[in-house]
């Protein structure tokens, strides 16, 4: 007889399948002191041989974050960092400016083959491409030239910074604005690399665009900054990937993303978070705290997809502005919290243009001791004549330690709008496992089907290469978790 | 193939099943009867190894081997099938994807190689034009927003798939309209051979003229009371079942 596991114990055994993620490379960093003031940011800007006006920028958000309260609104708990002890800026040593993806460093290859991202492969096969960043720097680029012919930019916003400063200048900080909040100050002060993107008009971009971060270095924080804009007319579909090391503190990531689909523009932005979520203990992960909005123009549509299963606290609203007449939003989303892993997650969607529509699926999944929580904000301004919202939160809760929250907030200023919201919470049943297990699949494999049945609303959403990754990150997350 | 003895289980203190003793050899069809609360479900989630009840003493040898002793999946895997009285909706996965996931993993478990997609829908089509499913079906979730009779027909298509050694069908006729059961006996009876045996427990009669049992058991208060042949289920329909239940309780007390 198999062995016999009470559900206490298989629970437990959840905290042993481990973080596959969760190792160091060793290469070299250039990295600064820690702490935090003036001259870390100037620091921050010399290294990366900005212009003045974007150490202007960054200094006015120095300013106001000093005067900003972190915020503590949210269903979390965690000792706050010490912004003091943190190192704000490191970065692989690398001798020069790489050519082609074939000079890397052959430690840093390693690295993204024990990461699953085999960069010749992914150029031959799926066809998408990719900008690494690893700590606070970008250090690969590919595809660049491919997509240099269709106008599209696709890199570094470092670069960006230096070899398209109109189109920074004129996007940056337009959608998530330096005090929006404490993290996107704190961003807007010392972020040192991310992905910048813009698509041409009439454009659709051919491939996938990816962006893979790593944490690597101990202590250091990453603030990355994302930055894409889709001309009139034009389409792409992007993708971000997230993993660290495993370490017993905590490591800070807080990240903006600002997406602006210009009139009749189509973006896809998906996300597949798995920042090191911390022991069974709850010791150590990744404190996850990112602002990510879009704005869309007239006749555009951003749609959201997030697979949230990494990070020991996660804090993150993909949001829309739905600012032009027709505009469409969509959020998708699967969080997963298991051991003692905490995630307030959510979106907010604001319309402001007429017929303006919004789709909201979220989709929690509890396991051990963790708590997940959904906030939601639905905002009909007077204006947005004729608009549509329709919201589900489903929660499936595993065992009976865990928690699940929902938190709707719908605010309508005119009569033609229509809102509806749609909420469940259910537990993996043992029937249906039974039923599963009749028919000779084994408890593990049950669970990890109908998890998948649970999230296929969200999980079709995302770029076929990338909901195959997704299922197993759902498996893995949720090894030996029955409720 | 299989044989149960003086099997006593049940729910925590209260008592279900008092001692079973059943002998079902291969090529037969065995009908299991009797009132409500006679412990027939009970019986057959014992067989299947749902962990809902308890067995206290007694054995289940099928194939040589004590399924007591194997888990629910493991089971499945020897060739053990139930199809439910109340099948369950497992929403987001479609019919052919859960069997896909159930005949990868018996094969895995049995050492053969997988099959191809291919040959998987080709059985598929095959199965599906047996019990005279519609188009699309294949396509549609597990028992999610399936009538009675459907769900009752995709246990049974279920059953053609994973092709059991031993099938125990739990009141599979209860939902069925008289077409939907001529379709779904008819079916079980293609699928019979001399090599597996099938348990069919029911209320009525009705079945039994569709799915003609070799034996006939009426079960009462968790114990075989009476054993006969198909003669007794039409012997039952027209007298009730008081009169082998009153014999019995003076037996048993």
């Amino acid at each position: 007889m198999k062995e016999e596991l009470s559900e206490d114990e298989l629970l437990e055994q959840v905290t042993t399948s481990e973080y596959k993620y969760g190792f160091t490379t060793n290469i070299e960093s250039d990295k600064i002191q820690k702490g935090l003031n003036e001259d870390t940011v100037r620091l921050i800007s010399s290294k990366k041989n900005e212009p003045e006006w974007m150490l202007e920028y960054r200094l006015k958000a120095f300013d106001i974050w000093k005067e900003m309260d972190e915020p503590n609104w949210a269903n979390i708990n965690y000792p706050k960092p010490n912004y003091q002890d943190i190192i704000y800026y490191a970065a692989p040593k690398q001798k020069k400016k790489l050519d082609s993806l074939d000079d890397l460093d052959p430690e840093l290859k390693k690295t993204f083959d024990k990461l699953g991202i085999s960069l010749n492969e992914q150029k031959r096969l799926s066809g998408v491409a990719m900008d690494i960043v690893i700590d606070s720097v970008s250090v690969a680029t590919s595809f660049k030239d491919k997509l240099a012919e269709l106008g599209i930019i696709f890199c570094p916003i470092s670069d960006a910074i230096k070899e398209h400063p109109e189109l920074v200048k004129k996007y940056l900080g337009t959608v998530v604005p330096t005090r929006d909040n404490f993290f996107s100050a704190l961003n807007s002060a010392v972020f040192s690399d991310g992905s910048f993107c813009y698509i041409p008009k009439g454009v659709k971009c051919p491939m996938e665009l990816s962006t893979y971060f790593r944490i690597n270095e101990a202590g250091t924080g990453q603030f990355e900054r994302t930055l894409l804009i889709a001309d009139e007319d034009s389409y792409v579909s992007y993708l971000e990937g997230c993993t660290a090391p495993q370490r017993d503190e905590n490591q800070l990531h807080a990240a903006v993303v600002e997406l602006i689909a210009l009139d009749n523009a189509e973006i896809k932005y998906s996300t597949v978070q798995n920042w090191y979520p911390g022991d069974e203990n709850g010791v150590g992960g990744v404190f996850n705290f990112v602002t990510k909005r879009g704005i869309c123009h007239k006749n555009s549509k951003i749609s959201w997809t997030q697979v949230e299963t990494g990070s020991a606290v996660t804090w993150k609203y993909p949001s829309c502005i739905l600012k032009g007449d027709n505009s469409i939003g969509e959020f998708f989303s699967v969080a997963i919290t298991n051991n003692l892993q905490q995630a307030d997650t959510g979106t907010k969607m604001v319309h402001l243009g007429k017929n303006s529509k919004s789709t909201i699926i979220a989709k929690g999944i509890c396991a051990g001791k963790s708590n997940g929580s959904y906030r939601g904000l639905v905002q009909i301004a007077k204006g947005a004549k004729n608009s549509r919202n329709f919201s589900q939160c489903d929660s499936l809760l595993m065992g009976d330690k865990c928690g699940s929250h929902t938190f709707p907030y719908i605010e309508v200023k005119n009569s033609s709008s229509q809102v509806e919201h749609e909420a469940t919470t259910s537990k993996i049943g043992e029937d249906q496992i039974f039923y599963c297990n009749q028919r000779g699949i084994g408890t593990e494999e049950a669970i990890a089907l109908i998890v998948n049945g649970y999230c296929k609303d969200v999980l079709n959403q995302l770029p076929m290469e990338f909901a195959v990754e997704a299922q197993k990150l759902l498996e893995i997350s949720l090894e030996g978790s029955v409720g | 193939m299989l044989k149960i003895e003086n099997l006593k289980a049940g729910i925590e203190e209260a008592k279900i099943l008092n001692g079973i003793d059943l002998s079902v050899n291969a090529g037969e069809v065995h009908a299991i009867m009797g009132p409500n609360g006679s412990g027939k479900s009970t019986l057959s989630a014992v067989i299947a190894g749902s962990e809902s009840y308890e067995v206290e003493s007694g054995s289940i040898i099928f194939e040589g081997e004590d399924l007591l002793e194997l888990d629910p999946d493991q089971r499945a895997h020897k060739g053990v099938f139930l199809s439910f009285q109340y099948p369950v909706e497992i929403p987001g996965i479609s019919v052919s994807n859960f069997l896909k996931a159930a005949i990868s993993e018996k094969r895995k478990q049995l050492g053969l190689d997988p099959i191809s997609a291919k040959d998987l829908l080709g059985k598929m089509r095959e199965k599906m034009e047996l019990l005279n499913m519609k188009k699309g079906y294949l396509s549609r979730n597990m028992n999610e927003g399936f009538s009675g009779g459907e769900k009752k027909r995709n246990e049974i298509f279920q059953m053609a798939m994973l092709e059991p050694k031993l099938a125990i069908l739990d009141e599979t006729d209860s939902g069925l309209d008289i077409d939907a059961l001529k379709i779904v006996a008819n079916g079980v009876n293609k699928l019979k051979n001399k090599n597996n045996a099938t348990i069919v427990i029911t209320h009525y009669q009705r079945l039994l003229d569709y799915i003609i049992p070799d034996y006939v058991h009426v079960l009462h208060n968790g114990r075989i009371i009476k054993s006969g042949g198909k003669e007794l289920a039409l012997e039952l329909e027209e007298k009730g079942y008081d009169w082998i239940t009153k014999e019995a309780d003076k037996k048993w007390g």
